[in-house]
């Protein structure tokens, strides 16, 4: 089996977002960029596939700050082939990048004929589209998100799960090749450790793709006005003091509303 | 003239879903302010019946097709592609939830037309619309104006309460033809229906929930202990459960289970647009985060900056020492 996993890094949201003096973008000096968190379940999905029907997974990436990070721990976990695509922008809105990765995977030797295309179903930064469905749509191969496992992987035919509110999931059947909005991986993305990644600095090879032709209006067809942060229409009262003091001011609370 | 405005309705197991009706309600603020017709697409098989709830709209496009029986993205996406082609909508206002996902982004791309994405409110200005839109795990708006005609705008639950979209009214219904590929590439086989939780996490009138600042599957025990002393539950956003800490019966938000508890205590969690729009109705809603930014503290009623692992327990002895 031939897989690819499409991967981008995206802004650590646990970290302060400060805004850029433009207005328009997110303070890139200060962001810490790691890998969007579906695209790692994506990975981990795939390595599953591999581990279970044999064959290879590529890994593209978007180029960007730390991106070596990110494909050599792949290689770490057990990705064959590691690819860096430059030319395209990362940041806000996918739906520029996602096009030239479709074209990107087309032209690059050996990317494609695959039987899977893995990303994760949704990035933080996604303002105009997702990822999936447009790789899908370029490629004119069927498409199905949210999906959180893979049943069966045969000639033709792939067997997924995806999920819908409340719990309730679906099993499709899809024919092959075929492109899947990973939401997570049937087990928790495996943890490398740092010296296994420090070796596949040493033997693994990034290999750097070009997008055959420079984006040009990474948001095509959306002005963007401005980012903010949201305004709280009734921003939580905040409760302040030792851990020993909150708890009590809680307690009060709860009684207060007859909860305890 | 603008084209019109429309609203694709969404489904679950036969019934309408909320956020058919939070759309209707927003996709009537802006049609009235833009001065068109407001239209639904109901789009399935043998569901006629479900046009005569959709009154808020001034009419209803109601395609049918064996094809449309499923969410199967793409099969939706094609009807409407080719629906929109022939009428040429304005604005098309569409779900962004797990049963529609994808549904948006392939249709703005088969017509060429500006997509945007995680939309939280709607507004005309000097004759258009602009979006606000969610991103950064709730942390970051933007505000943004498509440029032509028509956008698609996927929407995310919770931007107009659902009864402001229900209406007594009656809508004139069209039934409109559609060409769908007899073969479809992508086929429902199956449903599996929600695993057994050993409590009933939508009736507990206390939940203590716990995200990714619980930090560790150990550490789950400072919640259970909470949750025992004030007569609640444990339950758990996606993280959490994505690590295989809590099981799937126990997350609450987009994939998970809607719940209106009359206490909602939310630890470590940042309040992601996901989770928030499955316990955003609770009675009472307290949240504790490291975070002073936490996107949590602008629903919460009240908040605590700290490290839950230190709160949870001194939460718990306080309510034992008050309860005696």
């Amino acid at each position: 089996m031939n897989l690819v996993v499409l991967m981008r890094m995206v802004p650590d949201v646990v970290e302060e977002l400060e805004i850029a003096p433009d207005g328009k973008s997110l303070d890139r000096d200060l962001l810490r960029m790691i890998p969007s968190e579906s695209d790692d379940h994506a990975l981990e999905e795939a390595l599953l596939l591999k581990e279970r029907y044999g064959g290879r997974v590529t890994v593209l990436a978007l180029s960007a700050p730390e991106v070596a990070d990110l494909l050599y721990t792949a290689a770490a976990k057990g990705a064959d082939r590691l690819i860096e695509l430059r030319g395209v922008q990362t940041g806000l809105g996918v739906r520029a990048a996602a096009l030239a990765c479709a074209d990107a995977m087309t032209s690059l030797a050996g990317v494609l004929p695959a039987d899977l295309i893995l990303t994760g179903a949704q990035a933080i930064e996604d303002l105009d589209g997702l990822a999936a469905p447009l790789l899908a749509d370029r490629l004119g191969w069927p498409y199905l998100g949210v999906v959180t496992k893979v049943n069966e992987l045969a000639d033709r035919t792939v067997t997924v799960v995806k999920e819908f509110p409340g719990g309730f999931r679906g099993e499709f059947q899809m024919t092959l090749p075929a492109v899947l909005g990973i939401q997570a991986a049937e087990r928790p993305p495996r943890y490398v450790p740092v010296a296994k990644v420090r070796a596949a600095m040493k033997a693994a090879k990034i290999e750097v793709g070009q997008a055959p032709e420079p984006i040009a209006a990474p948001l095509a067809g959306i002005d963007l006005v401005e980012l903010c942060k949201p305004e709280a229409a009734g921003r939580a009262e905040m409760l302040e003091g030792a851990p020993e003091e909150v708890a009590g001011k809680l307690c009060e609370l709860l009684a207060a509303h007859g909860l305890l | 003239m603008a084209g019109s405005v429309w609203v694709v309705a969404e489904q679950w197991q036969g019934r309408l879903t909320d956020i058919t009706f939070e759309a209707l309600a927003l996709g009537r603020e802006v049609a009235d302010g833009l001065g068109v017709p407001l239209e639904a697409l109901l789009l399935g098989f043998q569901c006629s019946s479900l046009a005569g709830e959709l009154g808020c709209a001034d009419k209803v496009l109601y395609a049918e097709h064996p094809g449309l029986k499923d969410p199967v993205p793409e099969l939706h996406a094609q009807a409407l592609t080719v629906l929109a082609r022939e009428r040429r909508p304005g604005n098309i206002i569409v779900p962004l939830t797990n049963t529609t996902m994808g549904v948006g982004t392939l249709l703005a791309k088969r017509l060429a037309a500006p997509g945007v994405n995680f939309t939280v409110d709607l507004r005309v200005s000097h004759g258009a619309l602009e979006a606000r839109c969610l991103l950064y795990g709730g942390k970051i708006q933007a505000l943004v104006r498509p440029q032509g005609e028509p956008a698609v705008f996927g929407l995310w639950p919770g931007a107009r309460s659902a009864d402001a979209g229900r209406s007594v009214r009656t809508a004139a219904v069209e039934q409109v033809a559609v060409t769908l590929p007899e073969d479809s590439r992508v086929q429902l086989k199956r449903y599996i229906e929600p695993e057994a939780g050993e409590v009933d996490l939508t009736r507990q009138e206390v939940l203590v929930a716990v995200g990714r600042g619980i930090q560790s599957k150990d550490n789950l025990e400072l919640a259970e202990e909470l949750a025992a002393a004030l007569g609640g539950a444990v339950c758990g956003s996606r993280p959490v459960v994505d690590q295989g800490w809590l099981p799937l019966a126990r997350q609450i938000g987009k994939s998970g289970l809607t719940v209106k508890p009359k206490l909602y205590l939310a630890a470590g969690i940042s309040g992601a647009p996901e989770h928030v729009e499955g316990m955003k109705d609770s009675a009472l809603i307290v949240a504790v985060n490291t975070d002073p930014h936490a996107p949590i503290f602008n629903i919460a009623h009240y908040g605590v900056v700290a490290d839950a692992l230190e709160l949870l327990p001194a939460l718990t002895e306080a309510v034992r020492a008050r309860k005696g």
